[in-house]
């Protein structure tokens, strides 16, 4: 343990940014996102600096923490502190704040964009939903979790509605509208759990004594729906394609590769320790309707002409598969679910950047009927265009291979059905990604595409580091197993849950395997 | 305080003593009731030029030297003028909030900056709208400053409402709150019939509630054979049997008051008077009258009527429900944001209500809170709509506000501030005040309640959201409002208003702890 509050600064230096790029004229885009790029690039910096410093072999749960008095008068602490979880997604979020900055350099940038807002405001919104971001995972008190997690709608809330395609004002609505209901009654439960426990310390309440299981069955689903919509689940997924159809592609790599795991990462963090009871009891429901995501955003996803809407379904069916190994309880499906989210993100990230940079070469058009035969003239982009299309299927060598087949494997150690239908999700995937790419990227040169660049330097550079880490880490996923496997552990601790004896040799050893 | 004194007497039957006053006590309420019968002489004696700055210096010298007697008053626990008043820390807090938003609201209505021909306010309110007579005393640049008065007036009856421990003086601070309040409210310079209407319907309907206030005050001294909160307790307490007259009499009593909170089925003339009167006195009088009122309601149910618990609650659960429904509901199908403001203030009373149902020191707490947060918050946004004008005054249609946060990005996004607030977003005042109402109720027992609440809070985020959605996310047009620039009066509320709302959001501590600290009502 050392003294310095890493987690505050990490915090505060993306806050002050923020505050920083909003105050610059207007009339200096450019050094509004020269700035808010190299604040991100100290964020990532300081990110990388503190996990060479978290200690995978401690025994406490939380490392790096902070605790001050907040509002003592509720009982809710500044409490701040990450487990092997929590930190890689501050670092998944530290490593795609800027990259996403440096992909939509001109995405907002007038006149050829149809936002109402300024080039600065852009950047300032991103910087200040990178403090969110970095505050909702650190958080260890319920209240200042739930602060975060109600705050940050309001920088996306902006970040669509203002800077948004066609439907941006409806998109942005109903994607605050939705996350409110969630979060309201998120309010509902959070406030019966500070009553039934009387402390919001996330430790103190799983230091208490347990809750009463009815209770527990009530409590749960104010959480649950509120993670169910943010993730999103199926059936309260409607937001999602809406939202990411009218983003921009930067925003929509923000909301779908990092907040939408605020929702997963709360089922793991929330809903698993401090509800053990409910959660054994719903995940039957729950499982079930994962695997309906599974299949049902896939499926969609299989007939959808827009691209965005595409990449918004596709990772509703990811959701499913995650949402899934969470709720098998199985140290291998929960340790899967949490690579996979990384994966997820990475994935996305790839898939909605090339897809951005490709609707940029014709007008903004996200219809997938406009493209084809993109890789004669520009070949890089169809190239990392099928990166990120492998990378979504989850080919073996990339980290989502890794997670996919952790969370499968999880589930066939629980329930061997189940596992065995989620499993043809993947062939589905197979299908719509490469569908997608056959249809845009191959086969004769469509009309007005004959003369569009190819990928410059900057767009490049994007990409490069996400495609680095989907391979480095599909090869040797150790870095990342070996810090989230002690969290994942005390959570099954907590759960209550064991893993099922190995029934067939062949899938221990794997097992075995897959999480050196 | 004599009048009252010698009433509390009829009823004793002991001989008849001289009163004894503590001054000190009693001073917050008599430097401004005695401010305000100076202003009256100001009116009348002070040639116009001059009325205008000896009006504003009396009247902000006053509001401090109030403030300043409230905080001296601090830990002070006992009953004043013979059980009449009584000072104790909520209802210390109480009054120090109603003087703060007066400041407040003085600053608003003293503004001159934004209307091209002065003032909010009619040149002669007793001119006939439209007349010869108007056009002459605009185009002279004639000044009301009688408001002035009406304004101290009201604000002494805001003060003495949350203390008075006695129905007949919760009776007089309601009419002298009131009275003032229906005047100011038909003096506005634009659209004046709407303003007079306003009064007139302000004026009759709160008649009509005094009248069920009066009435269920003489069935509770029927009952007690006293006036006093106390002894109603107490032979609350002791006599049973009688539970219909008392459940008649509670029902009637609670209804006089619930009508100045504006809580649903009394509700009807708040979207009349809040858009007809003159903004500054609607931003006054949306804030503070909730103050003053949920003070008295707090103080009449938890004191006089906390044996009748049982009884009451019920009510209450219905009438906060349907209050949240009601004001939620309606006005997500305004279109002026005055009246959608004014529907909101009804769904705000009826979170706050939550607190009241709670019947604990922590929804006593929650509520006070809530209240002087909602305060704040409501001065903010009805300075923000006395600023946003066209050529014929405020545009309070909701489409000229299209586009407003690319033409007045500061002020569009103070207005998002406080439409953050009142839609219960963190890191704003009110999140925290709903919390403390929904967790307070919660606590009590009242689950479903705070269910309610959370359904009528996601509705009421649709049309606060859809003001923002209106300034940022649409295209300034032709019929756009233009954001006039105010004098340092309205810019000074603003600002306050504004620092409060965010400040109460991040550090609400220090105002918890001074609530917390002020314990419960003195019995």
């Amino acid at each position: 343990m050392n003294s310095f509050p890493w987690l505050t600064v990490l915090g505060l230096v993306p806050l002050i940014g923020s505050v920083v790029v909003a105050l610059l004229p207007k009339s200096m885009p450019l050094l509004a996102k020269q700035l808010a790029f190299a604040i991100s690039l100290v964020v990532l910096g300081l990110v990388v600096v503190m996990a060479l410093q978290f200690d995978g072999q401690s025994e406490f749960v939380f490392q790096f923490q902070e605790s001050y008095d907040w509002i003592p008068a509720f009982g809710v602490t500044y409490s701040l502190g990450v487990d092997g979880i929590a930190l890689v997604l501050i670092a998944l979020s530290a490593v795609l704040v800027p990259i996403t900055i440096l992909a939509g350099w001109n995405d907002v940038e007038q006149p050829q964009s149809d936002s109402v807002g300024s080039v600065k405001g852009y950047f300032a919104l991103i910087l200040l939903l990178e403090t969110m971001m970095i505050g909702v995972f650190a958080a260890t008190d319920v209240f200042l979790f739930y602060v975060f997690f109600e705050a940050m709608l309001i920088p996306v809330y902006f970040m669509i509605g203002r800077y948004g395609g066609a439907q941006r004002s409806y998109a942005a609505m109903k994607f605050l509208i939705y996350s409110l209901v969630g979060g309201l009654f998120m309010l509902a439960a959070m406030i019966g759990l500070y009553v039934v426990t009387g402390t919001f310390n996330f430790t103190q309440i799983l230091l208490g004594a347990g809750i009463d299981a009815n209770t527990q069955k009530i409590l749960f689903l104010g959480f649950f729906l509120a993670f169910a919509i943010k993730a999103p689940m199926w059936p309260f997924h409607t937001w999602l394609p809406d939202a990411a159809a009218a983003s921009k592609p930067g925003t929509a790599v923000l909301l779908i590769g990092v907040l939408d795991k605020v929702g997963t990462f709360g089922m793991i963090r929330y809903c698993l320790p401090i509800f053990p009871a409910a959660s054994d009891f719903y995940a039957p429901v729950i499982i079930a309707l994962a695997v309906i995501g599974v299949f049902y955003g896939a499926f969609v996803a299989l007939g959808q002409n827009d691209l965005k809407r595409l990449f918004a379904y596709s990772s509703m069916s990811h959701f499913g598969f995650i949402i899934l190994g969470i709720f098998v309880f199985t140290t291998i499906g929960i340790s899967g679910a949490t690579v996979y989210m990384i994966a997820h993100g990475l994935s996305t990230a790839a898939l909605f950047l090339t897809a951005g940079y490709l609707m940029q070469r014709r007008n903004g058009s996200s219809l997938l009927s406009d493209y084809s035969g993109v890789n004669k003239p520009a070949p890089v982009l169809a190239g990392f265009f099928l990166f990120a299309a492998l990378s979504s299927l989850a080919l073996p060598g990339l980290v989502s291979f890794v997670g996919e087949f952790m969370v499968l494997l999880g589930t066939f150690q629980r329930y061997m059905w189940v596992g065995g239908i989620a499993t043809l999700g993947i062939v589905i995937t197979a299908a719509y990604v490469l569908r997608v790419y056959q249809k845009s990227m191959t086969g004769a040169v469509g009309s007005g595409l004959e003369h569009i660049k190819d990928l410059t330097g900057r767009e490049i550079s994007a990409l490069v580091p996400i495609a680095a880490l989907t391979i480095f880490l599909g090869l040797y996923p150790a870095p990342v197993l070996n810090v989230i496997n002690p969290a994942v552990n005390t959570v099954m601790v907590m759960v209550g849950a064991t893993d099922p004896a190995p029934t067939v040799g062949l899938i221990s050893t794997t097992s075995q395997g897959a999480q050196q | 305080m004599n009048a009252v004194a010698t009433v509390v007497h009829a009823v004793d039957v002991t001989p008849w003593e001289m009163p004894t006053l503590d001054y000190r006590l009693l001073a917050p309420v008599l430097i401004v009731l005695g401010a305000g019968v100076v202003s009256v002489l100001f009116e009348a004696f002070l040639p116009r030029g001059v009325r205008r700055p000896v009006q504003l210096t009396l009247v902000f010298v006053t509001l401090i030297a109030a403030l300043v007697a409230v905080i001296n008053l601090n830990g002070v626990r006992e009953t004043a003028g013979q059980g009449a008043l009584a000072i104790d820390g909520p209802g210390l807090i109480l009054q120090g909030a109603v003087v703060v938003i007066a400041i407040l609201g003085a600053l608003l209505m003293a503004e001159r900056g934004l209307d091209p021909n002065g003032d909010a306010f009619a040149a002669r309110a007793s001119s006939l709208p439209g007349s010869e007579d108007e056009r002459q005393f605009t185009a002279r640049g004639y000044f009301q400053t009688e408001i002035w008065a009406f304004f101290l007036f009201a604000v002494g009856g805001m003060m003495l409402f949350p203390i008075a421990n006695d129905l007949l003086m919760m009776f007089v601070a309601l009419e002298v709150m009131s009275l003032p309040l229906y005047l100011l409210a038909g003096m506005a310079r634009r659209r004046r019939l709407l303003s007079q209407e306003a009064a007139l319907k302000y004026f009759v309907l709160g008649a009509f509630a005094s009248a069920f206030f009066l009435y269920g005050a003489a069935l509770l001294y029927g009952f007690s054979g006293s006036i006093s909160f106390g002894e109603i307790a107490a032979s609350l307490g002791s006599k049973t049997g009688e539970t219909a007259l008392i459940l008649i009499a509670i029902g009637l009593v609670v209804a006089g008051v619930l009508f100045k909170i504006g809580a649903a089925p009394f509700h009807q003339w708040v979207p009349d008077v809040y858009q007809g009167a003159p903004t500054p006195v609607t931003g006054f009088m949306a804030a503070a009258v909730k103050i003053a009122a949920f003070g008295a309601l707090l103080r009449l149910l938890y004191v006089a009527l906390g044996g009748m618990r049982w009884d009451w609650t019920p009510m209450l659960w219905v009438i906060s429900i349907l209050t949240m429904f009601v004001g939620a509901i309606l006005a997500l199908t305004q279109s002026d944001i005055k009246r959608m403001i004014a529907y909101s203030s009804i769904a705000q009373a009826g979170f706050i209500l939550l607190g009241v149902v709670a019947v604990s020191a922590k929804g006593l707490e929650g509520a006070i809170f809530y209240l002087i947060a909602y305060a704040f918050t409501t001065i903010g946004v009805f300075a923000i709509i006395s600023m946003v004008r066209d050529e014929n005054g405020e545009a309070t249609h909701l489409s000229k506000w299209a586009g407003l946060g690319r033409q007045s990005p500061v002020i569009a996004t103070l207005f998002t501030i406080f439409m953050l607030a009142l839609t219960g977003i963190p890191l704003t005042s009110g999140f925290i005040g709903k919390f403390a109402v929904f967790s307070a109720a919660y606590a009590s027992g009242d689950k479903w309640l705070v269910i309610a609440a959370v359904v009528a809070s996601l509705i009421a985020a649709f049309f606060y959201m859809r003001v923002v959605v209106l300034m940022f996310f649409t295209e300034p047009n032709e019929e756009t409002a233009i954001v006039a620039i105010p004098s340092i009066f309205t810019t000074i509320a603003l600002a306050a208003a504004a620092t409060v709302t965010v400040l109460l959001g991040v550090v609400p501590q220090p105002l918890l702890d001074l609530i917390a600290n002020a314990g419960v009502f003195i019995r």
